[in-house]
């Protein structure tokens, strides 16, 4: 088989063209967003998110009404409270969040245990189903991705700042509180966009993953950004190929694709990866002695004319 | 509290003054400093000095609003200081700033402009000249596009200053500017700080350098826990006043009533570019 049917044959049918859509969207939203999860550390957080807002999503499937509204709902409130009980000086601010998550969390399994088709149910909430998305979702995808850049453009500066130097921007006057609300809230957005395709326990991965591969490649926030929504649009597609040629779960497939990127980043990054700050530099150091020694007056190169 | 009272002007000053009146900042019920007194007037540079924990830092971010205010006031130019941050510019210590993050030295220095810039806006030709100028002034252009954490300590902290600078604020706080760098930027650093002083703004320098301080400013805010003292140069720095602050152990430097300096700010002692004076890390923030 020719490699051009090989790409071009699973796109004849309606799901396959859908679940590719649909995975590009998700790759380059959480791409982005996530550079600003591994920037301040908030991959802890990314998956407390993407667990507190199993209710909301399990709520508003069981009252048959938009999982994203549920989702966003739960996402916005358990970000509030995050910030809010974070405050309590006895509680530190990851027991705040593993309280909460844990809490959430099992409240969407007792509600979804409800449900007649319970297994199945929620085995497509937890690690998605990418092959059954409808046009529905791939325009909601679309308007909260879209959303979500959208948002990172207008408050670009302000997310750099916060990001990179809190304590200048708190000196400066910036909106601290309400900005890191609005991160988490866009961290949420996210989550929703990428339920579809690779489902609520793995949406971390898609957070922090491709982000992660970025760091070790660019110096700069807009690129690192981009070639994070990159990756993360990368690893949606190969991952869905080879997900239909050999019948693997997609979602999985997807992060497995992403965690593969980033270890050939983290092994042969030009200047932060494994192998040339480790092995190449020393043998570099080494090179470098030995040219130091002949190139002194008194001493000949064995073999050098 | 020796000397507290030269210094403090009448209320008709107050429109061209930094005031601070009975200050007190506790985190939780823990009081970290107390009783902090001090009128400083645009054009004066005040070195705030005292022992690690002892409130250098804290007083710093208590006039930025980021220090917990439980009793007293601060304000500038006749109006609460909380109202008037943007025109304070602050160069905080370098071990809170992520090193690693992805941005260039033209970036960090570009946030100094921000409050200028307001939101929604793109930067103008004015704020990158501004920007420019200042990286100029610092010498430190020649890198505006390296990534902050491949620079040395020393030109790290010549991006923070332009970054200040670029703010075009009224009060410039420097917080343990001199630590960890070159001689070089050590200069550059002082010379900075005497413009300021020339243009007439307000200049708060906490240093645990002694020397400098008492080269550099024209009054001193000695602190530990409380104020101890407040007032010009020729009356603190005293070896008893400076041992009313640090306790006994400083009186080793010098059994002289005046303290001669061991060595200027020149030596070969700060040399070293991640040299870092110890116990730096156990301030308080």
């Amino acid at each position: 088989m020719q490699v051009i049917d090989y790409l071009i044959d699973p796109l004849h049918h309606e799901f396959m063209r859908r679940a590719m859509i649909e995975v590009v969207l998700m790759g380059a939203v959480t791409g982005a967003i996530g550079t600003f999860v591994v920037l301040r550390g908030l991959s802890f957080i990314g998956d407390a998110l993407s667990h507190a807002i199993f209710p909301g999503v399990i709520i508003a499937f069981l009252l048959g009404a938009s999982i994203f509204w549920g989702a966003l709902l739960f996402g916005v409130l358990t970000s509030i409270a995050i910030g809010v009980v974070a405050t309590h000086q006895r509680v530190k601010e990851d027991s705040a969040i593993g309280v909460l998550f844990a809490g959430t969390f099992a409240l969407g399994v007792v509600l979804i245990s409800s449900s007649k088709n319970f297994t199945r149910d929620l085995a497509s909430f937890l690690f998605g189903n990418v092959l059954g998305v409808t046009m529905t979702d791939i325009w909601l995808s679309f308007g909260m991705g879209a959303l979500v850049i959208v948002l990172i453009g207008v408050f670009y500066r302000e997310l750099l700042i916060t990001s990179f130097d809190r304590v200048a921007a708190q000196a400066m006057g910036l909106p601290v509180f309400l900005l890191d609300l609005l991160l988490l809230v866009m961290i949420s957005l996210t989550i929703v966009v990428s339920l579809r395709a690779v489902g609520n326990i793995l949406v971390v991965a898609m957070l922090v993953t491709p982000a992660a591969a970025a760091r070790l490649l660019a110096d700069r926030l807009l690129v690192t950004m981009s070639l994070s929504a990159a990756i993360g649009v990368a690893s949606g597609i190969v991952g869905l190929y080879i997900s239909y040629y050999n019948d693997f779960a997609a979602g999985g497939t997807i992060v497995l694709v992403a965690t593969a990127i980033f270890a050939l980043v983290w092994l042969f990054a030009p200047a932060h990866g494994y192998v040339f700050t480790n092995v190449l530099n020393r043998r570099l150091a080494g090179a470098a002695e030995t040219q130091v020694v002949f190139e002194s007056p008194e001493i000949q190169a064995p073999g050098r004319h | 509290m020796r000397s507290n009272s030269p210094g403090l002007v009448t209320s008709d000053d107050h429109e061209d003054c930094l005031v601070i009146r009975d200050l007190a900042v506790a985190y939780g019920r823990k009081v970290v400093l107390k009783g902090v007194q001090a009128d400083i007037r645009r054009g004066q540079v005040v070195g705030i000095i005292g022992p690690n924990g002892g409130g250098k830092s804290t007083l710093l971010k208590a006039i930025l609003g980021l220090a917990p205010v439980t009793a007293g006031s601060i304000y500038l130019f006749g109006k609460h200081a909380s109202q008037l941050r943007s025109r304070m510019a602050y160069v905080p210590q370098r071990e809170l700033v992520d090193w690693d993050f992805p941005v260039t030295a033209y970036d960090v220095a570009m946030v100094g402009r921000y409050p200028h810039i307001g939101w929604l806006r793109r930067p103008t030709n004015h704020d990158r000249s501004v920007v420019e100028h200042m990286m100029e002034r610092v010498e430190i252009i020649d890198q505006r596009a390296a990534q902050i954490g491949q620079l040395s300590g020393g030109q790290q902290q010549r991006v923070f200053i332009a970054r200040a600078l670029a703010q075009e604020a009224d009060v410039l706080l420097l917080d343990e500017p001199m630590n960890g760098i070159d001689a070089g930027t050590q200069d550059i650093i002082m010379q900075v700080i005497e413009e300021q002083r020339v243009a007439g703004k307000i200049v708060l320098l906490a240093t645990h350098d002694l020397v400098s301080a008492s080269c550099a400013c024209d009054c001193l805010c000695c602190v530990n826990e409380r104020m101890v003292s407040y007032g010009p140069v020729t009356e603190t720095y005293t070896v008893d006043n400076l041992a009313a602050t640090y306790g006994g152990p400083l009186i080793m430097l010098g059994k002289s009533a005046e303290i001669e300096p061991a060595h200027t700010h020149h030596t070969g002692d700060h040399g070293h570019h991640h040299h870092t004076h110890e116990g730096v890390g156990g301030e308080r923030n």
